[in-house]
């Protein structure tokens, strides 16, 4: 369950964003981006995320997982094209491996929406 | 009324642990020390290359191991024998090892030991196709091991390791003549995701292939600068 290591490193690395702002900003979503060509589940992310944040200053807050397709780019017929994961990652066309991996394999904490704490009176 | 903002982080997920492996490869770097993540699933036969290995270099090339091993010290124990040092990491119920766990095991080799009296380490991970892949441990290439038992079809399943590998050994060849197994589709395989890869078919039971793969293991040592070493 790497999902667990990763949701792990995803908390921290929010909690120091947190901690760098000023306004201690209240944060109400969470947004990555997983690539489909990565060891990583997304189920797997929001089950360890959700049990992790129980109580603390991350608790209800939302994840949103955003998937990337695999792309190639194959030099040999310039174009790009979408292997098929567990079947087939040669170029469909001129059968050429898959050297050049153009998305799909992205693991990132893209943005953070959050709402400022500091409350004007109007 | 609270407004909702949007800030933009694009941090990767693994940045932890790749800052950490970074700072493993720079102390590797410093001492001379060619490193090497050995991965497979269970029982493709790591630990008995590790002893060929031993066995057959650690007279001309000065080895370290770092062992992973969920909860015991049993491929440690089977190591120790080659008169080499063996750092043993149990990684308790996780299912790979990462950059901290292996920044520990450093830490003993320079504080227990001269780290730059060693040429090579050999960080042998926990069995497993899928987590290790994802996970540098400050290695300078990665080898990965398919034993012939386990399908022709493991490189499509599992295509991470084996897009990552840049030594590919296809191990337990001696049991060809018992099996429905074509050598060349798992090559085939692995090639269509992974054309650079070193791959070696071996046999630890015959000794076959063992040669081009220390022969690989040499040229790897050779190739490393050797920043903090004067010889």
């Amino acid at each position: 369950m790497h999902e667990t290591d990763m949701t792990k490193a995803l908390i921290l690395t929010v909690k120091d964003w947190q901690e760098s702002q000023k306004e201690n900003p209240q944060i109400a979503c969470i947004h990555l981006i997983v690539g489909k060509f990565t060891c990583v589940e997304p189920v797997g992310l929001q089950f360890a995320f959700e049990v992790q944040t129980k109580n603390t200053f991350l608790e209800g807050v939302k994840l949103v997982i955003e998937e990337t397709p695999l792309i190639a780019f194959c030099h040999s017929c310039k174009t790009e094209y979408h292997p098929e994961i567990g079947i087939q990652y040669a170029c469909p066309q001129c059968k050429s491996p898959m050297d050049d991996i153009r998305s799909g394999r992205e693991l990132k904490i893209d943005r953070v929406e959050y709402l400022d704490n500091y409350a004007p009176n109007f | 009324m609270h407004q909702t903002f949007d800030a933009a982080l694009g941090i990767n997920l693994l940045h932890v642990n790749q800052t950490g492996a970074d700072s493993n490869r720079a102390h590797f770097d410093e001492w001379g020390i060619t490193c090497l993540n050995i991965m497979s699933s269970p029982g493709a036969g790591k630990t008995v290359l590790l002893e060929q290995t031993l066995q057959a270099l650690s007279s001309e090339i000065k080895i370290a191991v770092i062992e992973g091993d969920m909860t015991t010290e049993l491929d440690a124990d089977r190591l120790r024998k080659y008169n080499v040092p063996v750092i043993a990491i149990n990684t308790g119920r996780s299912c790979h090892l990462d950059s901290r766990m292996v920044a520990g095991g450093i830490h003993q080799l320079e504080h227990q030991y001269n780290p730059t009296d060693f040429d090579l380490v050999l960080v042998e991970n926990v069995g497993n196709l899928v987590c290790p892949a994802e996970f540098e441990v400050g290695e300078h290439l990665k080898v990965a091991l398919l034993s012939i038992t386990e399908g022709e079809d493991k490189p499509l399943k599992y295509p991470i390791m084996f897009q990552q590998a840049d030594c590919l050994l296809i191990t337990k060849i001696d049991l060809v003549p018992y099996l429905e197994i074509d050598i060349n589709r798992i090559e085939e395989n692995v090639r269509q995701m992974n054309p650079h890869v070193k791959i070696i078919a071996i046999s630890a039971k015959t000794g076959a292939g063992l040669e081009a793969w220390l022969d690989w293991v040499k040229s790897q040592v050779v190739a490393t600068p050797l920043v903090g070493k004067s010889k």
